[in-house]
């Protein structure tokens, strides 16, 4: 690993917890999350649509938040717990998130399906811990787990093969929210 | 079995991240990591190139450029085969479009290629290019022309007409998995893991462009990540990746970048249409005019059939579609979800509802009364025509009684309307074959070069086998997108389903005939006598003819057809469009998967959505370039744009078609549909916007001020 004039960028070591596992990495500190999960840990789960954080395929949860792991850098992670789809469930055994994604036919492709059904998962948090929306019409008090809500603070997440209508009802149908 | 809402077979490795889509394949082994430089101006040449500071880097294999390439297969001409033809980089110092690649570095990291690549020195002498699409003249030079009776000389007495122009932007398929390729040759073969949806077609102008023979080409694409067309046609990265494996014997994996995905890969052309009916006072057309001018490159022409998709939609008496070909600086445009229909239907609709409305004739009302069963153009009788069956169910369903009169709904600040527009797709036959195997073991193997690009391929694949076998679903493991299995045409068109159904259907029931001719009057479980009659095994092959060896094919003009319903409001102080409900209504044959099915219309209406009021790829006329060529700025419709829709399939069976009756549906859901949310924003407003898409800044100068 060099730079410009071929000097050596030394590698850095970072220990992060992936999927309740703690881990020890030597990276370039150019590596971001997303591409230290696909290429050198072999977590391809998380994808990579933009690789700018305008698409939400990579979605993961850092310390129980989602975040976009094509934007932060790997080494930025000493000691964070990050959750991936790979921890979800199995094709075995689904976490009910995915078996309502399935159900419910919340995908086509398939190729965004990981991030939408991360940032799902945070999402009915958020919204259960009274954090406001653009569309949320007070800020006192709890917010209602509604389809508009949802569609909201999904909208970080595209779908080319546009499944949102069925991508919405998987969420509703895991949260128990009404229509 | 068949028909039935099953749950997508590859449902659980997809949700659960163990599908493995092109780069993320593991069998090559550890790879070298490629970037493709782009050039930074649109037309013109490179007046210097220096990639010797890229070359220095500690980790870099190589850089290509056009001094020190490999030798690749030469382009054929203009109007050559869009899949056989050669595809070389970096062939000369010649730049014909904004983005196209000038350099690729390969290195033992993605980080190391990236940086390296930007390195790499360019120096350019830019030279004026051609990067507008020109209204068309009247003298145009027409490209394609079809012509029944005089449109001229009914439109000149005609007392009720419209005749108006229209435009449709730039617009990009832009699947949420870049396009990208694994590389690996090894032993003499060259195996690409390739994001692809028309495997053996594509690999005709690939072995053209490596200098390889066919049959030393294997492309797998087990998972796709999407298409929309933009995968169809041979890119960069498999043409780089494939001489950068067989040039350095390692596996080497190259992605586009977002932004690579709007210079390297192709768009729909713009287009600008004339459209002009005439019609009776009672609403019966007259003439049917439609004039499309389209973007195409000096290298490639792809034909976007935007003006003739609505011949055979009603009809006429007097018809006249034409086509105009305007060469451009830019890259070649290439299909895109609903070729020809998504742009061409949409004006058309559009232009349907303008006559609507001066003659003061329900929309839904005018349709109907102007149905036809015949084309025109093919001179051949309709089969499966069932547009007003469509219109009528969704009327109904929609309640679109309760349309408003032009501009006279309010609720809140929201100005309300609805809007209708028709949908019609041709289904196209193509030669199909696909392998069957039944194990003694009590398992069937389907194998077919058919992709699965999230169209449900791989399930209703294994709902046709288990209907026709009379075994379960669990028992049949079925194996696509794999090159070397029996050839199909591939995902793209709509052609995929039907075509491959038919192969597979005809393949089991020749294996069922050899059992049960074995089996005799004995007849029972067809694994224990296979077991008893056939102890290794059997196989056959099952064949769809091309459409040009079926004489039905030629004795019917075959479509689908739908019918589009939505609603809208439009912010009466912003503009801001918002769709407020959208139900569709389909007859496209038998329905293999109702789940499946109904998800790919609703996704293909969310495509005319996006296409009527947020897509649209702007180009920066000074230097070709795109303005916003990323997802931060070409807007695609998200979570929050797309509130309840439906589609409803009719039941249907279309025997002309083929005997399971089935058609395509890919393209039919994005139809006309941009037209019926285009109409449902003139009925709230009365405000007819023209030029797609239909964004605030167009409206708000027009809406009414006492508010």
């Amino acid at each position: 690993m060099t730079d410009t004039d071929g000097a050596v960028v030394e590698p850095v070591r970072v220990s992060f917890t992936i999927n309740g596992g703690l881990l020890t990495l030597e990276l370039d500190p150019r590596v971001t999350l997303a591409t230290a999960l696909r290429e050198h840990l072999g977590l391809t789960g998380t994808k990579i649509g933009c690789d700018q954080g305008q698409c939400g395929a990579c979605t993961v949860l850092v310390n129980g938040r989602r975040i976009n792991s094509c934007l932060t850098l790997a080494v930025m992670h000493e000691g964070d717990s990050i959750a991936t789809v790979e921890g979800l469930g199995t094709p075995e055994v689904l976490h009910p998130m995915q078996a309502a994604f399935i159900e419910h036919d919340g995908f086509q492709c398939g190729y965004c399906t990981p991030g939408q059904i991360l940032s799902s998962l945070a999402v009915i948090e958020e919204i259960r811990a009274g954090m406001p929306s653009h569309v949320t019409g007070s800020l006192e008090g709890p917010v209602p787990l509604s389809d508009e809500e949802i569609r909201e603070r999904m909208s970080g997440n595209l779908c080319r093969c546009a499944a949102y209508p069925n991508i919405i009802a998987a969420i509703r149908d895991y949260a128990g929210a009404k229509p | 079995m068949i028909g039935e809402g099953i749950s997508r077979t590859d449902g659980p490795v997809k949700v659960t991240g163990r599908a493995h889509y092109s780069l993320e394949r593991q069998e090559p082994g550890q790879a070298l990591y490629g970037h493709i430089v782009g050039a930074g101006i649109g037309y013109g040449r490179i007046a210097r190139i220096d990639a010797s500071a890229a070359e220095r880097v500690t980790g870099v294999h190589l850089v290509w450029t056009y001094h020190n390439a490999p030798d690749q297969g030469s382009p054929e001409g203009p109007e050559g085969d869009m899949m056989d033809r050669a595809r070389p980089e970096f062939v000369s110092d010649r730049i014909d479009y904004y983005g196209m690649p000038v350099a690729f570095v390969i290195a033992d990291s993605f980080e190391i290629a990236r940086h390296a690549a930007g390195l790499v020195e360019v120096e350019y002498e830019a030279e004026p290019g051609r990067y507008v699409l020109a209204t068309p003249a009247k003298t145009a030079q027409w490209k394609s022309e079809t012509r029944i009776g005089d449109v001229d000389a009914i439109m000149a007495e005609a007392v009720n007409s419209v005749d108006q122009l229209y435009s449709t932007p730039y617009h990009f398929g832009q699947p949420m998995e870049p396009n990208a390729c694994l590389a690996d040759w090894r032993d003499g073969h060259l195996t690409l893991f390739l994001t692809a949806q028309m495997l053996n077609q594509l690999i005709s102008g690939l072995a053209a462009t490596v200098k390889l023979d066919r049959n030393q080409i294997t492309i797998d694409s087990a998972y796709v990540g999407g298409g929309f067309g933009s995968k169809i046609v041979l890119h960069a990265e498999a043409v780089l990746a494939s001489l950068a494996t067989m040039h350095l014997n390692q596996p080497v994996k190259v992605a586009f970048t977002r932004r690579q995905i709007f210079t390297l890969v192709g768009h729909r052309p713009a287009s600008i249409s004339r459209v002009r009916l005439a019609a009776t006072p009672e609403g019966q057309l007259t003439a049917v005019g439609h004039d499309a001018a389209i973007q195409i490159s000096p290298s490639e022409a792809w034909d976007e059939a935007v003006s003739s998709v609505g011949r055979a939609l009603y009809a006429t008496p007097n018809l006249l579609t034409r086509q105009l070909h305007q060469t451009l600086d830019m890259k070649a445009a290439e299909p895109v979800r609903g070729p020809g229909e998504l742009a061409g239907l949409m004006v058309f609709e559009s232009a349907v509802d303008e006559l609507a409305e001066q003659l003061g004739v329900d929309p839904v009302e005018l349709r109907i009364r102007n149905d036809t069963d015949y084309d025109p153009d093919k001179e051949l009788p309709l089969s499966g025509r069932r547009l007003v069956d469509c219109l009528r169910e969704g009327a109904e369903q929609f309640g679109w009684s309760e349309r408003p009169r032009t501009a006279t709904r309010r609720d809140g600040r929201w100005m309300i309307g609805y809007g209708v527009a028709s949908s019609m797709r041709g289904h196209f036959q193509t030669s199909a074959e696909a392998l069957v195997r039944i194990d003694p073991e009590g398992w069937v193997l389907v194998r077919s070069d058919m992709t699965d690009i999230g169209t449900g391929t791989y399930t209703i694949v294994a709902q046709v086998v288990a209907e026709v076998l009379g075994v379960p679903m669990s028992v049949v493991r079925v194996e696509l997108a794999n090159s070397n299995h029996p050839k199909g045409n591939g995902a793209g068109g709509s052609w995929g389903a039907a075509n491959t159904t038919v192969s597979v259907d005809r393949a089991c029931s020749t294996l069922l005939e050899r059992i049960r001719a074995a089996a005799g009057t004995t007849y029972n479980d067809i694994f224990a006598e296979v077991r008893r009659h056939f102890p290794d095994g059997l196989e056959a092959i099952g064949r769809q003819l091309a459409g040009s060896e079926d004489p039905n094919y030629q004795t019917f003009s075959q479509y689908t057809y739908g019918a589009s319903f939505a609603e809208v409001g439009v912010d009466i102080d912003t503009g801001e469009v918002r769709l407020r409900r959208m139900l569709g209504v389909f007859a496209a044959g038998r329905i293999l998967n109702r789940k499946t099915a109904r998800s790919q219309l609703i996704g293909g209406m969310i495509w005319g959505v996006g296409a009527a009021l947020h897509e649209e790829a702007a180009v920066d006329p000074r230097f070709g370039s795109w303005v916003n060529g990323d997802f931060a700025e070409y807007l695609i419709p998200t979570h929050a744009d797309i509130p309840a829709i439906d589609a409803i399939m009719l039941d249907d069976f279309d025997e002309r078609a083929n005997h399971l009756g089935v058609k395509g549906i890919g393209e039919l859901g994005a139809g006309g549909t941009g037209g019926s949310v285009a109409n449902a924003v003139y009925n709230a407003t009365g405000v007819r916007i023209r030029d797609f898409p239909i964004t605030l800044g167009k409206l708000l100068p027009h809406l009414p001020r006492d508010r």
